[in-house]
């Protein structure tokens, strides 16, 4: 302290050696700015003195807060310390920052000590000129100071890195060099430094000498001052009352007291001649004043002439904005209960989005009309409106105003095309499980079934009453009565086999004649190979009716007569090229028409007068001339699977029934797609059948119903089919997610029969 | 075939409209002036029936007006005006900005401004088609006359739109001619037949309105810039047909003008109070030709044939009602509470010819206070009156509304102080057959019909209403034909199952009388539905359609009409409790 006390009178070297005689300043020398500094606070010594101890207090604190944050992060980079744990950490750290980014800062110190200085000056000078008397002499000197330059070093405000390569750093007054200190300080010194030296955080190396300063209290008192932002004079006070230079009181002398001009005095010639010149052309009318500007618009009679054939404007597209729609009951302040949305139907309107809303406001119901607020979104639907009418795309629309009933096409009624089954006359029950397949016999008298609980039965048609039950090894898929009336035969498959019964009923002199025709066979003398094994039945079997078993080596699925009732037809799907095979009754013979099948083949039907064969497969049918033994033609079913089939009598016109309840009807002269498709089902269809005399068709489907349909085929080539649906049977229950499986004509009369996944057999008359 | 190649898009639609950027590009304008623009001459995108022909190949989403329209555009004398509009902005920035308040102000008087009555005229080339479109200009109009005369929009746009609703409120009162009145949560919608036209607009309660931010005000304001000049025009055309005086001046009558004069001066500045009294709609206005009153034109009888008759009776009919109706408060004297809404009463009241007066601290122009012995009616809409006068009613303001709507008087009963409102309807549902009609409406129209006087109305009522309900459901029975026959059918299908497992005795059996006609309907009924089998794919598809919102009409009806069943219920439950608490 009396060294400080003793540099106040000291010149520029002296009061260096004083800052290097500092306490804990060691050999290190201020800056030149901070020692400017020093030099201020020494001029205040009277009063810096006490409070340098109560500062140097506190700095201990900050000082081992600062340790204790380095230890921590000991391990971690000098430069990155450790985050401050708390505030003080932080200060410390900032200050520490300061002390490593030096120059800079320094500068930055320097110029804000000049501003305050400045402004100090300033306000010194210009607020309170009758204090400058007052105030110590020092401030005066600290006004000059700022913008002294450190002159130890004479290299001047350059760049010190192009001194980085030569071994010293500038020139000091005598015009010597100034070496470098040698710097043999690395990491781990500056390191230790810092662990060691507690003075470190304050030490600051100077670029210009190389040297390293440590900083004042008084120095790191202003460096926190300006970075507070406050002003680094402690004393002074930045918000004393302003006087003005001026008063706001009107004086009676002037602040000048130049003496008034001549030309003051004497009138302007050329101001008088513009003067006259405008009173001339105002008196002349060249001048008018100008009008004040009327905004309020004035209205007139605009239609007086009014053109009717004027087009709206431009041109016939003009489409007028459709006006708003007009509010309902719904809207009403006080409307019916019945139109106030419930709890759950509220909660539905707020879920939905805006533009799915069906009404764009929530009814509401007020006792009184004193009661009813203001709609918030009233600005909104006017706005929507205008942004309608200009930004929305109109288009006229030619709204159809159709009524439901003129869509339905006019079909001749179904009283006009009777006969047709109507209604239910008979069930036929016995099998206990679902019968698949039907066939009547072709006197018309008796009906075959054939059941998944292993039994044919045998009904006679007029009383419903089972004539006959056989016993089977399998579920029966297909059985077929054979068509020619002089033979007594049922062909049905069972598993692998197709089976003969002669199920002996009718004309006793008829079924032995058919008796004796199978027995009558004699086997040729070589025996081709055949694919199939036949085998006629004896002992029991014969006696329960069976006659002849073809025994196939795959699960058989449909077999089918011809006309003339001496061929049969199998459909053995699994069976890779040989799917169809062709039996002979009379020869016992069987062979495979096809050298290859392509596709699954679903069913097969003879064509009832010509030499033709359909294959049906899942999309196609094909219909090959067996004569030339060739492909005619293809019919494109149009369906993903074809289920059924059936050929009208006259041999032209096919209907195939599909799983996806379709029914194709194809007209073989008119073309290979279908004349008509109709989907009069829901569900897939299982059977199909036509009528031999009445133009009648029925289709049975999954969904429990049969449809009757009126088709009518003209002879007329030029006519085509009429189809009329006639009647919707209904009676079989669903039961396994299967309705009704069979369908079949009587081959004289118009009744139906058909079977169910009920286990039942219907006759509908 | 030579020739050349046909280019695509060269013909045909494609070259009939153009996208609004190109639009916009061929008119020079920016993006604020061409809206600015399409809204002033009313040009609006068209939909094109092929947008991808017309969009060249690409499903990008476009908006297409026509090129006619742009091209119209392109000789509007308003464009040069903006692009003047444009200059003048840039000069008067430049002018700020050198602080030469001397030009600013020489700027200023010469800023560009445009009419738009040639666009008004252009629009509507008959008066009858600018009164056709005027409903959003008068919703608008009174929409901006509420907003606050700060901030939003030029003051001078608030104070004409507020000029010109009242000037048209003036004539509708000085026609008769407002129709339809209804209070609706949004405001209240009025609905007014000038010259054949129907004309509706709302009016917002008056409170002050949450300015949403979401809104923007340019555009409104553009579009209330023509919609101005559009009903100033109307305004004009209107009163001139009336032999009003435009601008309205009131009617100076002597006996009155004299108990006026003295609180004229208390309340408004000289230039305001003539405006403040017009829109007081308290007097009627003056005449050019003064006349005692409107001189109707007999309908000429004209000889007709037995067609025509019934219809010019029916006309005659209607003529006769309105004639009614448009005196319907003729020789009432009103007086309006102050916590009712003044204007839009005084305004319904004098457009049927009542008198009508409010507390003279409410409004300048009341004619009369509360303490005139004449007064028939007094609206009050609060639940009790401390004082009340022996010879007058006390009735809530709906009393009015429903009165016109239901265009006779109704009794005053329902509507007295404290009393549960009836529900207010919608006068402009027009129930066509299949609609539900709220039970209230039956009730209003049998009164029109003049079948049910309200003054015997006693239970007897309720039962003949539910009776009505019951019709009504049959009604909705026979729309339904379809769906009953298939209940019908599944019924004799069920019946069928019934009789399946056959019962081996024969018993005699007695013969099933079926009745003819349903037997016939049940074949019509199954005839239409294999017919519906047949039916092509595409017209079934339109049908099933047609259907469909058939049947969501009778849902949406049989969902009101239970609701309503179970509300009365309720409400008769609640009134027999009381009743037996009563009794007790």
């Amino acid at each position: 302290m009396a060294a400080e006390s003793m540099s106040a009178s000291a010149s520029r070297s002296m009061s260096a050696s004083a800052s290097r005689s500092s306490p804990g300043g060691g050999t290190k020398r201020p800056l030149s700015g901070l020692q400017e500094k020093d030099q201020l606070s020494v001029f205040e010594n009277a009063v810096v003195d006490e409070d340098a101890g109560d500062l140097t207090d506190s700095e201990e604190s900050l000082f081992s807060g600062l340790e204790d944050s380095g230890s921590d992060s000991s391990d971690g980079d000098d430069d990155e310390e450790g985050e401050g744990d708390d505030d003080s950490g932080v200060e410390e750290k900032d200050v520490k920052k300061f002390s490593k980014r030096d120059v800079k800062m320094r500068e930055v110190a320097r110029k804000e000590e000049g501003e305050s200085n400045g402004k100090l000056a300033g306000s010194d000078c210009s607020v309170r000129p009758e204090q400058t008397g007052l105030t110590p002499p020092g401030d005066e000197h600290e006004g000059d100071t700022s913008d002294e330059e450190d002159i130890r070093n004479t290299v001047g405000n350059i760049p010190m890195e192009w001194y980085q390569d030569y071994p010293h750093i500038g020139y000091d007054l005598d015009g010597k060099k100034i070496y470098k200190p040698i710097r043999n300080k690395d990491e781990l010194d500056e390191f230790l430094d810092k662990m060691e030296n507690p003075d470190y955080w304050r030490t600051i190396p100077d670029k210009m000498t190389g040297t390293e300063i440590r900083l004042t209290d008084e120095q790191i008192d202003l460096i926190h001052r300006i970075q507070k932002g406050q002003y680094g004079d402690v004393k002074f006070n930045p918000h004393e009352p302003s006087i003005d230079f001026f008063t706001h009181e009107t004086m009676i002398h002037p602040v000048t007291n130049h003496p008034a001009h001549k030309r003051s005095f004497i009138p302007s010639l050329i101001e008088k001649e513009k003067v006259s010149k405008l009173v001339n052309a105002i008196k002349q009318g060249w001048i008018k004043p100008r009008k004040p500007r009327d905004d309020t618009p004035c209205y007139y009679d605009l239609w007086a002439q009014e053109d009717p054939n004027a087009i709206l404007g431009r041109h016939k597209m003009h489409v007028p904005a459709p006006k708003l729609k007009l509010p309902g009951h719904e809207e009403s302040y006080n409307p019916p209960p019945e139109y106030l949305l419930t709890e759950e139907e509220r909660l539905a309107w707020e879920q939905q989005e805006p533009e799915e809303r069906k009404l764009n406001f929530l009814p509401q119901k007020f006792t009184s009309l004193r009661a009813v607020p203001a709609f918030s979104r009233f600005i909104h639907e006017r706005f929507e409106r205008c942004l309608d009418l200009y930004l929305c795309p109109r288009q006229r629309k030619m709204r159809v105003n159709v009524d439901p009933e003129d869509l339905i096409p006019k079909l001749p009624k179904p009283k006009d095309l009777q006969p047709f089954p109507t209604t239910q006359a008979l069930v036929y029950t016995g099998h206990t499980n679902l019968v698949r397949c039907i066939s009547v016999s072709p006197s018309g008298q008796w009906l075959a079934s054939g059941s998944d609980d292993c039994t044919i039965r045998f009904w006679e048609v007029s009383t419903g009453r089972c004539m006959r039950t056989i016993e089977m090894e399998g579920i029966v898929r297909s059985i077929a009565w054979n068509p020619n009336p002089v033979h007594c035969l049922v062909a049905l498959t069972v598993d692998q086999s197709v089976v003969l019964v002669n199920p002996c009923l009718g004309d006793k002199l008829l079924y032995n004649a058919t008796d004796q025709l199978i027995a009558s066979f004699v086997k040729p003398e070589e025996e081709s190979i055949q694919p199939v094994e036949w085998s006629a039945a004896e002992g029991d079997s014969f006696d329960k009716g069976l006659r002849l078993t073809i025994k196939h080596n795959k699960m058989v699925k449909q077999v089918t007569w011809h006309g003339k009732g001496d061929y049969l037809a199998t459909v053995i799907p699994d069976n890779g090229n040989a799917q169809v095979l062709i039996h002979q009754l009379s020869k016992r013979r069987s062979q495979n028409p096809f050298r290859k099948n392509k596709g699954m083949v679903q069913c097969v039907l003879f064509h009832p007068i010509r030499p033709y064969f359909f294959v049906a497969t899942q999309r196609y049918v094909r219909v090959y001339n067996l004569l030339k033994q060739e492909l005619t033609k293809k019919l494109m079913a149009n369906c993903k699977w074809v289920s059924s089939m059936a050929i009208h009598s006259g041999g032209d016109n096919v209907i195939c029934g599909s799983y996806d309840s379709r029914l194709a009807w194809f007209d073989l002269d008119l073309s290979t797609k279908p004349y008509k498709v109709l989907r009069h089902h829901k569900r897939a269809l299982r059977g199909v059948a036509f009528h031999k005399h009445y133009p009648l068709f029925a289709s049975a489907s999954d969904d429990g119903t049969v449809i009757v349909c009126h088709g009518m085929v003209y002879s007329d080539l030029l006519q085509n089919p009429l189809i009329v649906p006639v009647k919707l049977l209904r009676g079989h229950e669903i039961t396994q997610d299967l309705g009704v499986l069979d369908v079949t004509f009587h081959p004289t009369q118009p009744w139906l029969f058909s079977s169910g996944a009920d286990g039942t057999i219907r006759l509908y008359t | 075939m030579g020739g050349l190649e046909k280019k695509k898009h060269e013909r045909g639609a494609a070259t009939n409209y153009i996208t609004r950027n190109k639009a916009r590009k061929k008119l020079q304008l920016s993006l604020a002036d061409f809206r600015r623009l399409c809204i002033l001459k009313g040009i609006y995108p068209h939909e094109p029936k092929h947008k991808k022909k017309v969009n060249k190949g690409s499903t990008a989403p476009r908006t297409f007006y026509l090129i006619k329209d742009i091209r119209f555009l392109l000789h509007e004398p308003i464009v040069n005006k903006f692009r003047d509009y444009k200059v003048f902005v840039r000069k008067l920035r430049k002018a700020y900005g050198k602080a030469e308040w001397g030009t600013v102000e020489r700027l200023r008087d010469n800023k560009p401004v445009y009419k738009l009555d040639h666009v008004v005229k252009e629009r509507y080339p008959t008066f009858i088609d600018a009164l056709r479109d005027s409903d959003d200009a008068l919703s608008m109009c009174f929409l901006f006359a509420t907003f606050p005369r700060t901030g939003k929009c030029h003051v001078q746009t608030i104070q004409l739109c507020r000029r010109l609703t009242v000037e048209f409120m003036n004539f509708a009162i000085a026609s008769r001619s407002l129709r339809k009145v209804f209070i609706s949560i949004k405001g209240i919608y009025y609905q007014a037949e000038v010259l054949g036209q129907l004309i509706t607009w709302i009016v917002p309660y008056s409170f002050a309105h949450d300015h949403p931010t979401d809104v923007d005000y340019r555009v409104m304001a553009t579009f209330t810039e023509f919609f101005t000049t559009l009903l100033g025009f109307v305004n004009f055309r209107l009163y001139r047909s009336l032999n009003l005086l435009y601008p309205p001046k009131l009617e100076n009558k002597p006996e009155e003008s004299g108990l006026q004069q003295d609180d004229d001066e208390k309340y408004a500045m000289d230039s305001e109070s003539y405006m403040e009294k017009l829109a007081a709609l308290g007097s009627s206005l003056a005449r050019v030709v003064p006349s005692n009153e409107e001189d109707d034109v007999a309908l000429d009888e004209f000889p007709t044939d037995e067609e025509n008759a019934m219809l010019l009776e029916e006309r005659q009919k209607e003529q006769q009602m309105l004639e009614k109706q448009k005196k319907l408060f003729e020789g009432m004297k009103f007086f309006l509470n102050r916590e009712v809404p003044r204007e839009s009463l005084a305004f319904v009241i004098r457009c049927f010819g009542g008198k009508v007066s409010w507390d003279k601290s409410l409004c300048i122009g009341a004619s009369y206070p509360v303490t005139d012995e004449t007064i028939t009616h007094q609206i009050v809409d609060r639940p009790n009156l401390d004082k009340q006068l022996i010879n007058r009613y006390y009735v809530q303001p709906q009393w009015v509304f429903d009165c016109v709507n239901a265009k006779t008087l109704l009794p005053v009963e329902d509507y007295f102080l404290g009393v549960t409102l009836p529900p207010h309807l919608s006068p402009f549902v027009e129930e066509k057959d299949g609609d539900y009609i709220p039970p209230e409406k039956l009730k209003l129209l049998a009164i029109q019909r003049g079948e049910d006087t309200y003054e015997n109305q006693t239970e007897s009522e309720e039962e003949e209403q539910s009776a009505e309900e019951s019709e009504e459901e049959e009604d909705e029975d026979m729309d339904e034909t379809e769906k009953q026959d298939e209940e019908r059918l599944k019924n004799m299908e069920a019946e069928k199952v019934k009789n399946k497992p056959l019962n081996v005795k024969v018993t005699a059996g007695s013969v099933k009388v079926e009745n003819k006609t349903e037997v016939s309907q049940r074949e019509q009924a199954e005839e239409k539905r294999l017919a519906i089998m047949m039916m092509k794919k595409r017209e079934k598809y339109l049908y099933n359609k047609i259907m469909f919102g058939k049947k969501r009409k009778v849902r949406e009806k049989n969902k009101l009409a239970a609701k309503r069943k179970a509300h009365d219920d309720v409400l008769k439950a609640e009134k027999k409790k009381s009743k037996k608490i009563k009794s007790q």
